[in-house]
């Protein structure tokens, strides 16, 4: 069956603005499938217009047709996707199973960052220390969405153990960005981001330790959400930075952002990090509304190394924000010129320390010339990592080490103090703060690949919530004269995602850009 | 010149819970190799540690016991150092702030009582072991069991209060004997699940100011301690008397040798580059939790030995010994419940049971005479049924067959003869046989006496009533 309705033909790029009501009177290209959101599709499929394995073949399809130029994947879960796929049909058919009760994702091709376990499939985290390692068990937002019928697509590129911006320090290569190949798409969930900007899956799950969320979905035009340290369980995603990691959503819009964050969030009591507290239905909170809501403006944001235009997107996005009633006000966040340099020596610690674990004795890569034990883990880590997860493990080393812990380490723990407490003054008066995401949109691939101050410099406005343990979110706000994605960074209170997701929500409801799609072949 | 001693111990002890402490894989000790593990403990890519709470309550009580003052919040901290027994690359241990800190226990030690300083007590995870047996395998490659990863220790980190060799054995000796009497460590050197570090420096008698360490390590036996403290102090004096210097080392003790060995020196000691663990979250410890905890502890061995002292008016060496197990203090007091003279209770179970125990290398729990057979064996004999020498017979019998003693006494006609008329039938025979014996008894020989109680003895096969058959003899002559 190549069309499921052969009536009229609808442009799919419209699609989003249907009631769904009426699709049901329209006409679905059936390979164009791979270009809807999950609540399309999870229409189509529970009015049986559409089957699983027609979702899955159209999204593989995709992939195959594209992936090659924008390098997304690392790897492609296909055969199983389908034998998945028919079963999931199966359960379909029965008309005893509530679907809105349980398996809110059946059906629905998701990417999967590769530093995320996934249970008999390659999770490599871009590394060549761990290109052949598979892992034993689920991590416990991958079961989650098992439980909720989704299938799992794929396992998507990122920088090595997710240190970098640009996806470029990858072992399997750099991604593109779908909207000029010639650009990156951020980093380090760049994999992520790149294919639901390029509809290779409809929805993704990254890892967010300094920015990894926020800055690629910024660069890629797509929307990803870094939740409350604690909301979403740590349990089998490999650890770069424990006390900054959380696991986030990369959806295609704000709404499935909202549906993958239910799913995934929730205390873990094999996460002790992990915080028990109810988890709210947070598409309740997509109302089209800010009236009232005070929005606050650091001004610490606005200063220099900000990109003009991206400074005039975000203006008019504070603009909008005024129009439709909200309050606007600008807000000092006074120790954020320390959090770059708290970030990089709290984190850099804490992963010398994570990635010590890989030494060549137990699983992954080996080096198989070696003349005693010592060397043997030399050698292993010599040319198992890359030149950026080496950097950022010597620094660590050095920073814990004795007689340099309190000068570095204890000191940047203490002003991690300071800029939570920013935050939470500001958070004693206003509801969202509103910030560029990234200072610049997505540059070329090599740019700044030699430079990791610069490339540092990246995370300028999104490491802060890693610090403070907030939620923040990058929605799509405009587009640079070169045609490249343009993003807007909310944040809000511990556990307040339903904040954020309501601002983006309106946001969402009252501008364009999120329907542009890239011109791919 | 005089020298004094200083000795600090750290003790590990394997606290007894059923599961790993951060994850629940068995802690039994012999399994087959790696069987006993899972993606946690071998430290596998995204893994978490979540705390057995198990444990926390187990050092809670051996903390509780020592004296300590239970932190309200501690932390997990991080250990690191590569070594291939060791998954994560780092131990997550406790450093900055500890479980429990400030405690003293009391030894009795030359005849005098000592309080000894416990610095700090802490949670840990054990490593797990290396294997380069020859013949199991190929002999150019070392093996991992991972079955002890992630096994819960406790530390335990003396004061440098120890003057000797001596009095550091007595305070291992201690604790050893507290820890077991909580059921928290059973106490095994052999089998690992209790481990000793010692420190240990000298210095002029009187000095305020301590000497250059050393550190040992392997010391894996309660005679190895006292032998590598003995050679280390012997080492340390003569290298200070011959002009020389005490290094800042860690050294081995070579059992083989007989010394210590140097391991490791001051420059190339670790840097472990400790952090709090960011994957545990401080532990706060509530009050009344302890305080429920404290409620549950049992009697200990010294309040036990006092105690023992007093109540049954047995000698303190005596009460030291019964305690030295609960089980064993346990069948004391229940033997004595039924057979109420005390001091022969405590003799039996000082000689015979615990030499039998000895022999067939077994525990009192597995002892085949229950407190109320042994009870039954001393009354019999009390009562003047059995004599003490066909007791013994009788008890090696109870020993072996699992019988009650009136069954063995009866079934083999073991009943002493104290009937005066029987009796002197035969020790007319006896004297009839040998009168040149009883001249020299006439004049004074007691050594002649004795062999005339012999002669009734074996005509009786030993039932005779000793103190019977001396009255009657003496009567005759």
């Amino acid at each position: 069956m190549n069309r499921i309705k052969k009536k009229n033909f609808v442009n799919l790029f419209n699609l989003a603005d249907l009631n769904l009501k009426e699709l049901g009177l329209m006409e679905i290209p059936e390979k164009e499938l791979y270009k809807l959101s999950i609540h399309q599709i999870s229409n189509l499929l529970r009015s049986k217009e559409v089957s699983v394995v027609e979702v899955v073949r159209s999204v593989l399809d995709r992939i195959e047709e594209i992936d090659s130029l924008i390098n997304g994947y690392i790897t492609i879960n296909k055969q199983k996707s389908i034998a998945r796929a028919q079963e999931l049909d199966h359960i379909l058919a029965d008309s005893s199973v509530d679907f809105k009760k349980n398996l809110s994702l059946l059906g629905i091709p998701i990417a999967i960052k590769d530093n995320i376990c996934t249970q008999g499939m390659k999770t490599t985290c871009a590394s060549q220390i761990l290109s052949n390692f598979v892992s034993p068990y689920n991590a416990t937002v991958v079961r989650k969405l098992l439980d909720q019928g989704a299938i799992i697509i794929g396992k998507t590129n990122l920088d090595e153990f997710a240190m970098g911006s640009s996806t470029e320090t990858s072992h399997f290569g750099c991604t593109r960005n779908p909207w000029n190949v010639n650009h990156t798409p951020g980093g380090s969930s760049g994999g992520s981001t790149s294919i639901i900007a390029a509809d290779e899956a409809v929805c993704a799950l990254g890892s967010d330790t300094g920015g990894s969320i926020r800055q690629p979905a910024s660069f890629c035009g797509v929307v990803g959400l870094k939740p409350t340290y604690g909301r979403v369980s740590r349990f089998g995603l490999v650890a770069f930075a424990s006390s900054l990691d959380q696991i986030g959503p990369i959806a295609k819009d704000v709404t499935d952002c909202s549906l993958l964050m239910k799913v995934i969030s929730g205390y873990d009591p094999c996460d002790s990090t992990s915080v028990n507290r109810p988890v709210p239905d947070y598409e309740e909170y997509l109302i089209n509304d800010v009236k009232g809501i005070k929005i606050g403006i650091p001004q610490e944001y606005f200063e220099e190394g900000l990109d003009k235009e991206v400074e005039e997107k975000i203006r008019q996005a504070i603009s909008l924000f005024q129009n439709l009633g909200a309050q606007i006000e600008e807000v000092s966040l006074p120790h954020t010129e320390y959090a770059i340099a708290t970030y990089y020596i709290l984190a850099t610690a804490e992963a010398s320390s994570n990635l010590a674990r890989y030494d060549g004795v137990r699983y992954g890569f080996r080096e198989d010339q070696f003349t005693d034990l010592i060397d043997m883990y030399e050698k292993t880590k010599q040319h198992g990592f890359g030149a950026e997860v080496k950097r950022r493990i010597m620094l660590g080393t050095y920073s814990l080490s004795s007689g340099y812990y309190d000068a570095y380490y204890l000191k940047a723990q203490k002003v991690r103090t300071l800029i939570k407490q920013d935050f939470e003054e500001a958070f004693q008066k206003f509801d969202v703060l509103l910030t560029p995401t990234a200072p610049i949109p997505a540059f070329k691939i090599g740019e700044k690949i030699n430079d990791p101050l610069q490339m540092y410099l990246l995370d300028i406005y999104t490491l802060s919530a890693n610090l403070a343990g907030i939620p923040a979110l990058s929605i799509p706000c405009g587009f640079s004269h070169e045609g490249l994605p343009i993003g807007l960074q909310l944040l809000a209170g511990h556990f307040q995602e339903e904040k954020v997701l309501r601002v983006a929500y309106t946001f969402e409801q009252n501008t364009e850009y999120h329907k542009k799609l890239p011109k791919l072949p | 010149m005089n020298y004094e001693t200083v000795i600090g111990l750290e003790i590990h002890a394997q606290v007894l819970t059923i599961s790993k402490i951060f994850c629940n894989c068995s802690t039994g000790f012999g399994a087959v190799p790696n069987s006993q593990t899972c993606p946690v403990c071998l430290g596998y890519p995204g893994v978490l540690p979540v705390l057995n709470r198990k444990v926390v309550e187990f050092a809670v009580k051996a903390a509780l016991v020592i004296n300590c003052r239970i932190n309200k919040e501690c932390r997990f901290a991080r250990k690191n150092y590569f070594y291939p027994d060791l998954p994560k690359a780092y131990q997550i241990s406790q450093y900055e702030a500890p479980l429990a800190e400030h405690g003293f226990i009391e030894i009795f030690t030359n005849e005098h009582e000592k309080r000894i300083g416990i610095t700090r007590l802490h949670m840990e995870e054990d490593a797990g072991k290396l294997v380069h047996a020859e013949g199991y395998v190929s002999s150019n490659k070392s093996y991992v069991d991972f079955n002890r990863t992630g096994v819960p220790l406790i530390e335990i980190v003396s004061e440098p209060d120890l003057g000797s060799p001596q009095e550091a054995r007595d305070y291992l000796q201690k604790l050893r004997n507290i820890l077991q009497y909580l059921e928290v460590c059973d106490g095994n050197m052999e089998e690992g699940s209790l481990r000793c570090d010692a420190n240990v420096s000298i210095r002029p008698a009187g000095s305020q100011n301590l000497g250059t360490k050393t550190e040992l390590k392997n010391l894996n036996s309660f005679r190895f301690i006292q032998k590598a403290l003995e050679y280390e102090v012997q080492r340390q004096s003569a290298l200070i008397e011959a002009g020389g210097e005490v290094v800042q080392e860690t050294r081995l003790w070579d059992p083989e040798q007989n010394k210590t060995v140097s391991m490791r020196s001051k420059e190339e000691a670790h840097d472990y580059r400790y952090f709090p663990d960011p994957d545990l979250v401080p532990l706060a410890i509530d009050p009344e939790w302890v305080e429920t905890i404290r409620s549950t502890l049992p009697e200990l061995p010294e309040a036990k030995i006092t105690r023992f002292v007093q109540q049954y008016q047995i000698p303190r060496y005596d009460a030291e010994v019964l305690s030295v197990t609960r089980s064993l203090a346990d069948y004391y007091e229940e033997c004595a419940a039924l057979f109420p003279k005390p001091k022969i209770v405590s003799n039996w179970m000082m000689g015979e049971i615990l030499r039998e125990l000895k022999n067939r290398n077994i525990d009192i729990t597995e002892c085949p005479l229950n407190p109320k057979a042994l009870a039954g064996l001393l009354k019999m004999m009390d009562q003047g049924i059995i004599s003490s020498k066909i007791a013994k017979c009788v008890f090696d019998e109870m020993f072996t067959t699992g019988k009650s003693a009136e069954q063995i006494v009866q079934q083999k006609g073991l009943t002493q003869i104290s009937n005066e008329e029987e009796l002197e039938e035969i020790i007319d025979r006896v004297l009839a046989e040998n009168p040149v014996v009883i001249e020299e008894v006439k004049k004074g020989k007691n050594k002649a006496l004795g062999f005339l109680v012999g002669q009734v003895m074996k005509l009786t096969s030993g039932k005779a009533n000793p103190a019977l058959v001396n009255k009657i003899l003496k009567k005759k002559l």
